[in-house]
């Protein structure tokens, strides 16, 4: 039995060149906001790591320019973006293009089928990044809702980062109600 | 048929109730079920909430207790028996002897499953089972056929709760030390198998290498599918062979074997899979109950629909046709 | 501190079987369990042996018992099982199906494939009259120790996995078969070749595991030679040693040295070590961080 692989969009590079003129600390600076936001508003997510509240996560979106450094920070997160070619060291790398990342983080799809797919690759502590799936999968995140509530000079780089993606077909911004991508 | 749903999280919980399921089996956050994996279970707060939604959508919950209680360590086991009890979930799941007989003492009225981690396969040892312990349902391990699932039915009045999709033991569940030997954590004493813990992956010369506890689990090339590191399911050399010598990397699909499985007095269908995503279990969910509907209106079994969901993208019905062993 | 003779988990032609049992006899063990645990297909060929085995072992003073076997699943397993009662000596249950058979007040042993992982357990199986258990080889030390503390509380002797290729899985399927490309019906009984098991390595030539048709085992041979002093504080009463194709009989005789302090930890280890040949140690279930671990000063598993 087979069937049609799951097909994750990749952004093209004309947006990946957009997007490396985009200055790195406001970006740092309001996702870190916005992770705030999120503690605040989905506790559990950070009871849901349990011993990797305070390790640090690397999300390599592979079709952007910048990886992400994740620290849960034991419930008050700190998000850091770094060009590629800056290398810091983490417990665990989630790798795979970001609408796979976007798309786990709203549950569009399963991480252990993006996983065997090899849409997904894990690298270091495969523990440390299985509890930060099975924390973000139980939270139900709605990451543009969740920006759409945020204001003030924090929000602007995140809602311009949106604006470079938004439009693209395939790119789950949102949680979506219905589901059925396979 | 009953459809019995994975909840690894209080969201998967309420995507699978939603999704249409009867049943939905999750457990705590601790040692004392066989998914105790970072980031998942529920604690008891959560467990009130999620059997609460539950019922309010006419679904039921089973709770899971189905590791082996450590030596000087049962209060554990216990407190966990005594929380789903109160937590009002419909039954409890356990494997071990004398959590049954604990259980059966002290908690009378909570109904009682036998765990597949018993690895009770034939008749006289269900029956035995039911007279000692009460139990109610017996979830069959999975190296059994389906002709001889007919032949336990047709001895016991115990209900039946068979596997159906999802990851596959290829070992007597509830038997099998393969884990705690190469990493020192155990499904029966840890819950875990296997545990991401213990796995690392290697990138060398464009092949992806998974060990576990240090040791060589499998390798595979740029684009090819990657099954996790699970022991049995390794690539291993005996003799002058070199293979999956235990089993593939596949995982269970007996969905076309539903009509087989109803005729031979199977009470409930199981999803393995509390490890697994929210929109995982829905699909899945969405699918088998789309299935057993239609097997109860008469109408044909809708074909397959969901290899992208199935580890190394390979399936099998596994022992429930006989020439798998 | 007692010994006891394991089953034989493998399928030796039924002269060697027999062989085993008569050298047995004058062996210094204090008791024998024979039978067929692994797979109900290999007893018609040594079936006829049995009896006189047993009274070989009778007549030279050892205590003897029947194993049931690991996993029953088909009829004749059922009825196999069944007739274990009657033939009159102990039982040594090794699936508990067996207990939905055994007349009740009936006294009987369990065997290490049993789960008994906590003091409930074993007063339950206690209370249905259990009087010796055989600890699963995967418990550490620190269970071990509570569970003979219960044990002796309720008369029950217990048993610990002292030497052997230790029994990991049961499954449904026969890994033998497989190998050889062949259905479990018509495996041809390929597991007759490998008297001490089937090496499996992993993809770096690693021992690792070793295949006994639908059994698993650890490549490594456990070997409680280094805690031999904790299990006797934790007032353990046996050590079962699981029969080898070679120098089984030898080697019971150095772990009754051992046991009684002529002969110390690593020298029992290096002779054990070259009875087989190519043989790892491990003692990682008991006070390791894995079961493969070897505390010993020679290379690890």
């Amino acid at each position: 039995m087979s069937q049609a692989a799951l097909c994750i969009p990749i952004l093209p590079p004309a947006i990946s060149r957009a997007v490396q003129v985009l200055p790195l600390l406001p970006l740092s600076l309001s996702l870190t906001a916005y992770s705030r936001r999120v503690a605040k508003n989905h506790p559990s997510l950070f009871r849901r790591l349990g011993d990797y509240g305070h390790a640090r996560f690397i999300l390599d979106p592979t079709d952007l320019p910048f990886v992400i450094y994740l620290e849960p920070n034991g419930g008050a997160p700190r998000v850091t973006v770094r060009r590629r070619s800056v290398t810091a060291d983490g417990e665990a790398r989630i790798a795979g293009p970001l609408a796979a990342l976007l798309g786990l983080v709203h549950g569009a799809y399963d991480g252990d089928a993006l996983f065997f797919s090899r849409d997904l690759v894990v690298e270091g502590d495969t523990a440390a990044a299985l509890a930060l799936r099975n924390a973000v999968d139980d939270a139900e995140l709605d990451l543009a809702e969740e920006i759409g509530g945020m204001s003030g000079p924090l929000a602007k780089p995140l809602h311009r980062l949106i604006g470079f993606i938004e439009g693209r077909t395939g790119v789950f911004l949102s949680r979506p109600e219905e589901v059925a991508p396979w | 048929m009953e459809i019995v749903c994975p909840a690894g999280t209080p969201a998967a919980l309420r995507a699978a109730v939603k999704a249409g399921a009867h049943t939905i089996y999750c457990g705590f956050a601790d040692e004392t079920n066989a998914r105790n994996f970072p980031g998942l279970n529920f604690d008891r707060a959560e467990m009130r909430e999620g059997v609460a939604f539950a019922h309010a959508h006419g679904a039921k919950v089973l709770v899971a207790i189905n590791t082996f209680p450590r030596a000087g360590s049962e209060h554990i086991w216990h407190s966990a028996v005594a929380d789903a009890g109160a937590a009002q979930a419909d039954a409890v799941i356990l494997a071990d002897a004398g959590l049954l007989d604990y259980a059966a003492r002290h908690h009378p009225d909570l109904r009682r499953h036998l765990s597949v981690q018993a690895a009770a396969a034939n008749a006289d040892v269900i029956n035995f089972y039911a007279k000692s312990f009460g139990i109610k349902r017996v979830v069959l391990p999975r190296v059994l056929s389906v002709a001889e699932i007919a032949e336990i039915n047709a001895e016991t009045d115990i209900e039946t709760e068979v596997f159906v999709f999802g990851g596959l033991c290829v070992m007597a569940e509830g038997r099998c030390s393969l884990s705690s030997y190469a990493t020192g954590k155990s499904p029966n004493m840890n819950g875990v198998c296997s545990p991401a813990s213990h796995v690392e992956y290697v990138d060398t010369n464009g092949k992806l290498e998974a060990r576990l506890g240090g040791y060589a689990i499998h390798r595979v090339g740029q684009g090819e599918p990657a099954p996790y590191p699970t022991l049995c399911k390794g690539c291993f050399s005996a003799g002058d062979k070199t293979g999956y010598l235990f089993e593939d990397p596949v995982s269970l699909n007996a969905e076309q074997l539903i009509p087989q499985l109803a005729k031979a007095g199977v009470t409930a269908l199981k999803i393995e899979g509390r490890q697994r995503s929210r929109s995982y279990v829905a699909q899945v969910v969405r699918n088998f109950r789309a299935a057993v509907d239609a097997l109860e209106a008469g109408r044909a079994m809708p074909q397959g629909m969901m290899a992208r969901l199935s580890e190394g993208q390979a399936e099998t019905t596994g022992a429930y046709k006989k020439t798998w062993r | 501190m007692e010994l006891t003779v394991g089953t034989n988990q493998f399928f030796w032609k039924s002269d060697q079987w027999a062989s085993l049992y008569d050298e047995l006899a004058t062996a210094p063990v204090d008791r024998v369990v024979l039978g067929e645990l692994v797979c109900s297909k290999r007893l018609p060929f040594y079936q006829d042996r049995i009896e006189g085995a047993i009274s070989t072992l009778v007549d030279a003073g050892k205590q003897v018992s029947l194993t049931s076997l690991a996993l029953v699943t088909l009829k004749r397993e059922r009825k196999m099982t069944a007739e274990l009662a009657e033939i009159g000596v102990d039982i040594e249950v090794n699936d508990l199906t067996a207990l939905a058979y055994l007349p009740e007040n009936m006294p009987f042993s369990v065997g290490p494939l049993v789960n008994v992982y906590n003091e409930s357990t074993l007063a339950w199986l206690a209370g249905l009259g259990a009087t010796r258990i055989s600890l699963p080889p995967e418990l550490p030390l620190a269970s071990i120790k509570v569970l003979t503390a219960a044990a002796n509380d309720l008369g029950v002797a217990i048993e610990v996995w002292g030497f052997g290729r230790i029994p990991l899985a049961m499954s449904g399927r026969c890994y033998h078969a497989r190998l050889h490309g062949r259905t479990k019906i018509n495996c041809q009984f390929a597991c007759e070749d490998d008297p001490d098991g089937l090496q499996v390595r992993t993809l770096e030539d690693q021992p690792f595991l070793a295949m006994n048709g639908v059994q698993t085992l650890s490549d490594s041979y456990a070997c409680v030679a280094h805690q031999i002093e904790a299990l006797k504080d934790a007032g353990v009463s046996s050590l079962r040693l699981s029969p080898q194709s070679t120098g089984f009989v030898q080697l019971s005789r150095l772990f009754r040295q051992h046991i009684d302090g002529a002969l110390d930890a690593a020298t029992l280890a290096a002779k054990a070590r070259e009875l087989g040949s190519d043989v790892r140690l491990s003692d990682g279930f008991l006070s390791g961080a894995r079961g493969a671990d070897w505390s010993g000063d020679a290379p690890a598993a």
